[in-house]
């Protein structure tokens, strides 16, 4: 006890005045990851804890909006989706893109609402943010079971392909993450930011080849402007990862890089907005 | 730096804008329409951005070292800039200016129940509160039975918290937060709440952490549980560190000083938030029936209340009045200058101007004990310019009071003088 004792008792914490642009310290951050595993707990916990049906709206919630589009623009509008079911080209896109708007939805709010958290301990503040795009992660895989029984459904092939999932949803995660700390940060100080979301959230969907196919927007520069959207690269990798077809190639890059963008300067953001955190929300 | 010390910190201060309070910009909109009256002050020649807010220094130059195992009290009024001094040492805030150092974990007890879920079971919550206060899993693996134990709320562990009565809340909470056991313990105020009993044993818990070698830094405005538990109080006026001394002399200072009087509490002009005004507190007093200021009365004797003010403007429907608590928190009764109906008549407009709001308790009113004097001044159903739920304490002897001849305590607040008869209804 007193060897323990002494261990820690060395490790010597500075107080001063932070100035300047500061890097995100991942040393911290790993030593705070219990925190981070306690606070997604909480947050999957929590959400489902009061709702009757439970975690069974995991898989509800991207089946009624399947169902809903599916008649809209499949069948009324008659979308050309070329040999795929309407309803699967549909879903695989909106399993990501619910993955991203969730975690957008609850990071951009996440400061504000551990407010009691902020004003009276000290952790890494990037971790309410961090574990709220967390939580929603396994929403994701549960409403991935629908995906494989719609595949069932339509007799549609499993491939090795498939395991590019992985990291095509670290991409969708890491773009809300990257939105998430901007906004979050943002709401802070303006609250009008969690106004905003909702009909960020609109556009942003509309911007995203889900409901239609990406070959309706024109090629060329138009296109690749197009793909700066992170969640084309996802959607059209996660289309293809599923069903084959065309490879998303450049779409692909471009939002990689956009996201890389967003993340850095999200982190850097953050990392300076957070010091007054405490003072201010 | 040396081995043996804990806490080091030399010239600490922490600005605010003040600035902030009227004019915030809360929204973009109050961003933009801001910085369009700053473009147009620009335009004008004018002042820019710089001088728009006013800076208080809530914490200056504050210097001083806590040894490794010494408990430190922290004593001052509201305002003192004790909890921004709290707030900066466990990190939740940084400092403007100077440099300190920790050795150690920090553990900090600034609210109990910080980071308790309602909709959570007690289990849960002490896992989640233990991950909050920076415990490790297997810390609270090994002494989830103690702080069960500690908490006395075994029976209920598997129940949302949500369902809990507030004692048993908060005995969980503090017992998890007691069994953190850092190097560093920073305490603010949290025996303001609970029965006699829980302070009893959290004061007692608190003790034992500073006998077990640790540092602890404790903020409180219960004199004798300062002098009980530390050797060395700071005492801080307006930002600053007055003094440091062992405790009994601190407390003694910062009683005399007139920084608190006992049975009186003074307003200074930067305690009272800005939004109060028109209405600004200057002074609540308790006053016995010798027409003397004091914290201790007698039930047998009646008690003045007086409540100055000053109203910078002519309000409508003012009223002012008080709450009176036991140290517990049960209320005992509430009163307001105008509730009698031709005191209402009178005083519904009053002019701006200073006033005194006088309250006589009758004679053989209040039990023995300590109370507490929460202050309100409203306008039923149109605002409330000011509250202070614990403006003042003090206590009431009630010897000589009725039933005194037997020398036991007797439960409740009050203890009014009733008329009893005893008729005999025949002989047996």
């Amino acid at each position: 006890m007193a060897e323990a004792k002494t261990n820690s008792a060395a490790q010597v914490v500075t107080l001063s005045p932070s100035k300047g642009w500061l890097g995100i310290d991942l040393r911290e951050l790993w030593h705070y990851r219990e925190l981070i595993y306690f606070l997604t707990w909480r947050d999957i916990k929590v959400r489902y804890k009061q709702a009757t049906l439970g975690i069974a709206w995991a898989i509800l919630q991207p089946m009624l909006t399947t169902a809903i589009t599916s008649v809209v623009f499949g069948y009324l509008l008659k979308v050309d989706t070329g040999s795929l079911p309407y309803p699967v080209f549909t879903l695989a896109a909106l399993l990501p893109w619910h993955l991203f708007q969730l975690s957008l939805q609850k990071s951009s709010i996440s400061l504000v609402g551990n407010a009691n958290l902020i004003t009276k301990i000290y952790f890494p503040r990037i971790i309410i943010p961090l574990s709220s795009v967390l939580a929603v992660l396994v929403d994701f895989a549960i409403s991935l079971i629908l995906l494989f029984i719609v595949m069932l459904f339509y007799k549609l092939p499993f491939t090795w392909n498939m395991l590019w999932l992985i990291p095509l949803t670290l991409l969708s995660i890491l773009a809300a993450l990257a939105v998430g700390l901007w906004l979050s940060a943002l709401n802070v100080q303006y609250r009008d930011i969690q106004q905003m979301v909702p009909f960020l959230l609109q556009i942003w969907m509309y911007a995203t080849p889900i409901v239609y196919p990406i070959t309706i927007i024109p090629e060329g520069t138009i296109r690749y402007l197009y793909s700066l959207n992170p969640m084309v690269g996802v959607v059209q990798g996660f289309r293809w990862a599923l069903f084959g077809g065309s490879p998303p190639d450049m779409t692909l890059l471009f939002s990689s890089a956009a996201v890389i963008l967003l993340l850095i300067s999200g982190l850097f953001f953050f990392r300076r907005m957070e010091k007054t955190f405490a003072d201010v929300v | 730096m040396d081995s043996t010390t804990s806490i080091l910190v030399k010239g600490i201060g922490k600005r605010y804008k003040i600035g902030a309070a009227q004019e915030r910009q809360d929204t973009l909109r109050d961003l933009i329409v801001s910085q369009a009256r700053n473009l147009g002050r620009f335009f004008s020649g004018k002042r820019g951005l710089s001088d728009k807010y006013e800076h208080i220094w809530a914490l200056r130059d504050v210097s001083f070292e806590v040894k490794r195992g010494q408990a430190l009290g922290i004593i001052g009024r509201n305002g003192a800039g004790k909890s921004t001094l709290l707030k900066i040492l466990s990190r939740v805030t940084d400092p403007t200016e100077g440099y300190g150092e920790l050795r150690g974990r920090v553990g900090s007890l600034l609210e109990v129940g910080t980071g308790f879920h309602p909709e959570l079971t007690g289990r849960e919550n002490i896992f989640l509160n233990g991950a909050i206060l920076g415990m490790h899993k297997k810390e609270i693996e090994a002494r989830f039975d103690e702080i069960v134990d500690f908490s006395e709320v075994e029976k209920f562990i598997d129940t949302p918290v949500k369902r809990y009565s507030s004692g048993m809340y908060l005995r969980l909470a503090f017992a998890v937060a007691a069994h953190l056991e850092p190097e560093i313990l920073v305490v603010d105020e949290v025996l303001a709440v609970g029965d006699a009993d829980f302070q009893r044993k959290c004061l007692g818990k608190m003790g034992d952490v500073a006998s077990s070698g640790r540092t602890v830094l404790f903020v409180s405005h219960n004199m004798s549980a300062i002098q009980r538990l530390t050797e060395e109080s700071l005492v801080l006026d307006k930002g600053r560190v007055l003094m440091r001394a062992p405790s009994g002399e601190a407390v003694d200072f910062y009683l005399n000083r007139g920084l608190t009087k006992l049975g009186e509490r003074f307003w200074e002009e930067d305690e009272v938030p800005a939004n109060s005004a028109p209405f600004r507190p200057l002074a609540i007093r308790i006053v016995d029936k010798n027409e003397q200021v004091s914290d201790s009365v007698r039930s047998v004797d009646p008690i003045r209340i007086e409540i100055d003010y000053e109203l910078t403007e002519d309000v409508t429907g003012l009223r002012v009045g008080y709450y009176l608590f036991t140290t517990r928190g049960e209320p005992v009764f509430t009163s307001f200058d105008t509730d009698a109906e031709e005191m209402f008549r009178e005083y519904t407009a009053r002019k701006a101007g200073v006033y005194t709001s006088r309250c006589l308790i009758p004679a053989d009113t209040l039990n023995e004990g300590r109370f507490v004097l929460g202050i309100n001044a409203s306008s039923y159903g149109i605002r409330r310019y000011f509250q202070d739920d614990q403006a003042l304490s003090f206590s009431v002897d009630a010897s000589g009071a009725p039933g005194t001849h037997w020398p036991e305590s007797r439960p409740g607040a009050v203890r009014p003088a009733l008329q009893w008869t005893i008729e005999e209804r025949g002989r047996a």
